[in-house]
Formats: C-alpha cells, structure tokens, sequence
C-alpha cells in the first residue's frame, strides 16, 4: 500500500553512515536512511541484525559510535530535548506492575511534561481500549492488555517519531487492530513511524518505505511503491538463512 | 628465554634490601629485631595507597576518554595493589604485638585506613567478576575507584578523631622514631625497590590483560 | 535547577506510590529493626554495660542494615520490565533519576527510624529529654549519606550477578564513617556531654552529606549512559 499522504517539510530522521561498536563487534556497520512526517518504515531482519541496537539509538539510550543521526534535526546525543520527540515501544513493556494503567500512562505523561496530563491520559487508554481496566494494577492484566497499556504509554506524548520495536507481540486480534489503526492515525497526523517486525504482512500494511536489516547494515531498502512484497520475502528468508 | 630487564631488577633490588635490612643495619634500640619488619610494612603501605592513587586516576581519565586501555590498567593496578595491600595488613600485627603488645591497634590511624582500603579493593574486584559486559564493568569499576578514593580521607579523619578522643591503655607505645642515617638509607632503599616490584607486577598483569581481551575478542567475533 | 528537583519529585512519588501498594520492604526494614534491637539486647550483660554505652552502637549499626532492606529494592522495580528504559528515554536528566530514587529513599529510612528509635527508647529506657532534637538532627544526616551512596549502588548493584551480596559489600565501607560519627555523636549526648563535645562529628557527618551527594549524583550518569 502506497503513501497516500504528502510528507513535505524536514526529515524527522536522518542517518548517515551510523554505526555502533560494543567493544570489537559492530552491531550497526554504517546505517544510512531518512524518514520524512508521516512516513513509516517497516524494518525486518533475522535476530541479532541490529535492528534493536538502531532503535535504541534512536531513542537515546545509546550513543553513536561514529556517523551522523538526527531525531527532529537534533543532532544525536541529543539529550532531553531529542528524548522529547520520541515515543518508544518495546516487547518489554516498561510498566510498573503494582500500579494501575492510568497511573502508569499519568507518570509517563508528567515526565514529558504534557500540559493536560488527566485528559490525555484518558485519550491514550481510551484509543488502546484500555480504560475498562484502567484501575487495577498491572499485574493482574493479561500480556495483551499490558501491551496495550505500553503503547498508550508511549504515545500519550504525542512523539513526532514512534519506534515500535515487534509492538504486535501479545497482542490479540483486537490489540494488534487497535494498534493498527492507532498507527495508522498517527501516520496521518503527520508522525514517523518506525516498526520492527517478523510479521512481514502487518509490517507492510503500514508502510511507506521497507528494509531488511543483516549484520548491522541495510542489505535492501525501497519506498513502498517499489514495494514487491514477494521480492521482500525472498530478501527476508535470504538474510535470516545467510545469518 | 628471553631476560627481562624490570623483574629481574626489581627482584635484585628488593633481595638486596631484605639482605641489607637483616643483616647490614643497625638494630632499633628498644624494639629489637621485630622492628625489622618495619623495612616490609611501610614500604608496602606505600605501595598499596600509589596502587590505588593510580586506580582513582586511571578510572577517571577513563570516564573521560573511554579507552579500555585505561580501564586494563585500573584492573592491574587493583589486583596488584591487594596483595601489597594484604602485605601491610600481615606485616601489622607481626610487627605490633611483640613491641606493642597487642595485634591490632586501633587507634594506628594508618593501618586501619589500609584495611579499609582493603575492603574497597576488595569489593572493586568483586565488582568486576559480577559483571560480564566489558564496557559496564570498565564504567562501574571506574566510578568505584573514584568514590573509593574519596571515601579513604573521611576513614582516616573518623579514626583519627576516635583514637583521639579515646585515648587507650596502650603498653609501651612508641613515639615517632628520628631515624638514624643507616635506617633511613634501608628505608629509601625498601621504597624505591618495593615501588620497581610494583611497576614489574603491574606490567605483567596488564600484558596478561592483554593478552585475555584479545582471546576474548576473537571468541566474540567467531561466534 | 527547578526542572530538576521536580521531575525528582515525580519520579520520588512514584516510587513511594509503589512502596506504599506493596509495603513488603518497609515491613521486612522495621521488623528487623525491632528484631535487631531485641537481641542486641540479650547479647550483652546488662550489669556490665549501660543502656547508655550500648544504645548508640546498637542503634547507628540497625540503621545500616535496616537501611540496606529500603535501599536494595530502590532499583529493583525498575528491572522488573525493563521500566529503567521508560526512565531513560524520557526527557528528565539522568540527575533527577538518582535524585528522585534518592529523595524516595530518603524518605522509606526515615519511615523507618520514626518506628525503631521510639522503639529503641521504649525498650532500652533511655533518657531522651532534650536529646531529642539533636538526635533527629543527627539522624537525618546519617540517612543522607547512607541514601546517597546506597542509591548509587543499589543502581550499579541491580546490572550485577550478585546484587543482593554487592550492595551491602559495596556500601558497607562507606556506611563506616557515618556510623563511627552518628554513634559517637549519640553516646556524647546520652551521656549529658553538652553538644559542642559532639560538633566534631556532626561536622565531619556535614561533609560527608556535601561530598558524597554531589559525588554520586555526578556519577550516576556515567552509570547509565552507554
């Protein structure tokens, strides 16, 4: 499916030749791409191509070994103001699990600094469906609905750029709908997008650009309308046989 | 096999002394032959506090460059500075009870900093095995050694102010000895030869730290 | 600055909020507080030692180690689904992380003495008088400097394999000039000596606070930045 949207205006990503070393081993060996307002990258790859190490820098949690990375053209590291911009989902859910939905999305909301913290908070728990349960402490919700109270988490800022890291996992048909469309909304609204999936058919679903990730570097890279989805998963097998 | 020149000169250096210090020095009027033991301990004290001066230094400047370099060296100076720090805290009570009649003096505000800069040695060691990530462990280490060192000031007032507000019953507790001319060239003598046998130590540990991360290295990349 | 003290604010309550849900450390730090005075008494000869001489080692050394219990689960809850990485991807600096742990913290020993000193003054009988003041003014300085270089390492402690045996390795050595100077403090006031006798240590426990909480606030972030 091809963008339909315009998506004028700079680039909420830009990297160029990023790569990040722990110790001798590279887990990213030269990344270079830029993604625009209301685009979204669907990012595959075999376990232990870098994928996760991209997003993290990204994210700022990591720093750049070398190259350039921009996030809302702030130069990474780019602190606070950087972090700001971002909204990150994990398949590590990032919640406290003694306290409820609502005061978990509130302490997250507070440490953005949004201005109306209870009314966004309601938003982001009512678009993930969450707000029936939205009191009783995490623990006691299924991995699905922890899932859904991570991604109202990390949206209840309303980031310029989402990196959703295999955002799908435990999610159930009507979680993994919620987040489509969720995304899909978000797309529309002008926010970058980028996923990390094994799910090549959800991934695709939403994307403008594509990737295949192998040993730290992009070994295929299109804009959706070149987007053959047989092609991609050929490269895809390719690149988790050869990894 | 090939001779190296720091060891073997250490080794002479410090034989050298022992044998000049048990035989070739004049014996300390009121202690005896036990004051000997004086010729190790404080040479080794020495060694212990440059020891661990080097491991604050080094982790700092590592923080700041982060070259694992720097972080082998903390690790070499660490494990080598224990064992003269073990030295002083052997050397201590061996010396003390015959002339002070008692093992462990408390109120000797330098021996209880070195035990507690045993402890921080200690702990910077076990620190270091409990982690396997390279990079974390060389940036927790660092920021142990740092506070480390400035935790050895606050041990050394602590005692300092204990001991003086405590005076003790103490059996004949010797004022600071003037050293006669003979004793203070054997002292000089033990410092320098003591310091050479810390810098051999310290460069064979660190080739060894070498040596272990290139194995490493290569592991990790096959893998 | 205000930036700073708030989101350590936020960061502070939702650690007690936490705390607070559970209450299983808090529990477990007063009990054995109570329990640690319990048999400290009935380990020495009361006909050979005052409640004077005892009280202040006894009281300073269950600070310690009641004060570990607090401090081991400070980092704890953030491990328990990778929450550290909500932290540190969010906007506050790496500074209101620590100093949020460590306001909560701050707070969890003190909840803590409010129960064991009374306790200690119940079952020691001791003459407290006008001592009372003081003596919170001395423990809230000895809670500072545990809570400032136990929150560091408890951050460190966490990464580790061994982390319930690093934390009190680590910090131990570091708890000893506070417990040396809040004990010595204690047993001069106790014992009716006027409070200038005690200025020494109070002065060296107000050095160590400045010292040790700029130190370890500057080196959290080099704790976690990668």
């Amino acid at each position: 499916m091809s963008s339909t949207i315009s998506s004028g205006g700079p680039p909420i990503v830009e990297v160029a030749e990023l790569t990040r070393a722990f110790g001798t081993r590279r887990a990213l060996a030269g990344v270079t791409f830029s993604l625009g307002r209301g685009e979204c990258l669907a990012l595959f790859g075999p376990n232990g191509a870098g994928k996760t190490t991209l997003l993290r820098v990204l994210a700022g949690l990591l720093r750049p070994s070398s190259g350039s990375a921009r996030v809302s053209g702030i130069q990474l590291p780019g602190g606070a103001l950087a972090r700001s911009r971002v909204g990150l989902i994990s398949h590590r859910t990032m919640l406290y699990e003694a306290l409820s939905p609502r005061e978990n999305v509130s302490f997250a909301a507070r440490l953005y600094g949004v201005r109306d913290v209870n009314a966004r908070v309601e938003d982001s728990l009512r678009r993930m469906s969450m707000l029936e349960r939205g009191d009783a402490p995490v623990r006691s919700l299924s991995r699905g609905m922890q899932q859904r109270v991570s991604i109202a988490r990390a949206m209840v800022h309303t980031p310029q750029l989402v990196l959703a890291d295999e955002p799908y996992s435990g999610l159930d048909d009507g979680g993994a709908r919620a987040l489509t469309s969720l995304l899909g909304e978000l797309r529309s609204a002008g926010t970058a997008i980028i996923v990390v999936t094994h799910n090549l058919a959800e991934g695709l679903s939403l994307a403008t650009h594509a990737a295949v990730m192998q040993r730290g570097r992009f070994v295929r890279y299109d804009p959706a309308d070149r987007i053959d989805a047989t092609a991609y998963s050929t490269t895809y097998r390719e690149a988790l046989a050869g990894a | 096999m090939k001779i190296s020149w720091l060891p073997t000169i250490a080794g002479a250096a410090v034989i050298a002394t022992v044998i000049r210090a048990a035989f070739f020095t004049p014996l300390e009027a009121k202690q005896g032959a036990a004051q000997k033991i004086f010729y190790l301990h404080v040479p080794a004290a020495w060694v212990a506090f440059l020891a661990f001066f080097l491991v604050a230094v080094s982790s700092g400047v590592y923080l700041w460059l982060r070259d694992s370099r720097l972080d082998r060296f903390a690790e070499s100076s660490a494990e080598v500075g224990v064992v003269f720090t073990t030295v002083v805290l052997i050397t201590g009570p061996l010396w003390a009870k015959p002339i002070w009649g008692t093992y462990w003096a408390w109120w000797d505000v330098r021996l209880v900093s070195t035990l507690f800069l045993w402890f921080i040695y200690v702990s910077y060691m076990v620190l270091r095995g409990a982690i396997e990530s390279p990079p974390l462990r060389a940036r927790y280490s660092a920021v142990l050694g740092i506070l480390g060192a400035f935790l050895i000031p606050f041990i050394h007032l602590s005692v300092y102010l204990f001991a003086t507000m405590h005076p003790m019953p103490i059996v004949g507790k010797p004022s600071k000895p003037s050293l006669p001319n003979e004793m203070l060239l054997t002292l000089m003598l033990s410092l320098a030869s003591f310091t050479l046998l810390y810098f051999a130590f310290l460069r064979a540990r660190y080739r060894y730290a070498v040596e272990r991360d290139a194995v490493a290295a290569a592991i990790d990349h096959d893998a | 600055m205000p930036d700073v003290l708030f989101a350590a604010w936020v960061i502070a309550r939702k650690d007690l909020a936490i705390e607070f849900r559970t209450r299983s450390a808090f529990f477990s730090a007063v009990i054995f507080a109570l329990l640690g005075l319990v048999i400290f008494y009935f380990a020495w000869d009361p006909t050979a030692v005052t409640v004077n001489d005892l009280a202040p080692g006894v009281l300073w050394v269950i600070f310690t180690f009641s004060g570990l219990l607090g401090l081991h689960r400070s980092f704890g809850v953030e491990t328990e689904d990778h929450a550290i990485d909500g932290l540190l991807a969010s906007p506050v600096s790496r500074e209101s992380i620590f100093l949020g742990k460590a306001i909560a913290n701050l707070i969890f020993v003190a909840a803590v003495q409010l129960i064991a000193i009374p306790a200690l003054v119940v079952f020691y009988n001791l003459p407290l008088g006008n001592v009372a003041i003081p003596l919170i003014a001395i423990a809230f300085l000895a809670a500072v400097g545990l809570v400032a270089v136990g929150t560091l390492f408890s951050a460190m402690a966490v990464n580790t394999r061994l982390a319930e045996l690093l934390l009190p390795m680590l910090s131990l050595p570091f708890f000893v000039p506070i417990v040396i100077a809040a004990s010595q403090s204690t047993a001069k006031l106790l014992s009716g000596r006027p409070i200038v006798e005690a200025a020494a240590w109070i002065k060296l426990l107000i050095a160590f606070d400045i010292i040790f909480v700029a130190a370890c606030t500057v080196a959290y972030p080099f704790t976690v930045d990668d």
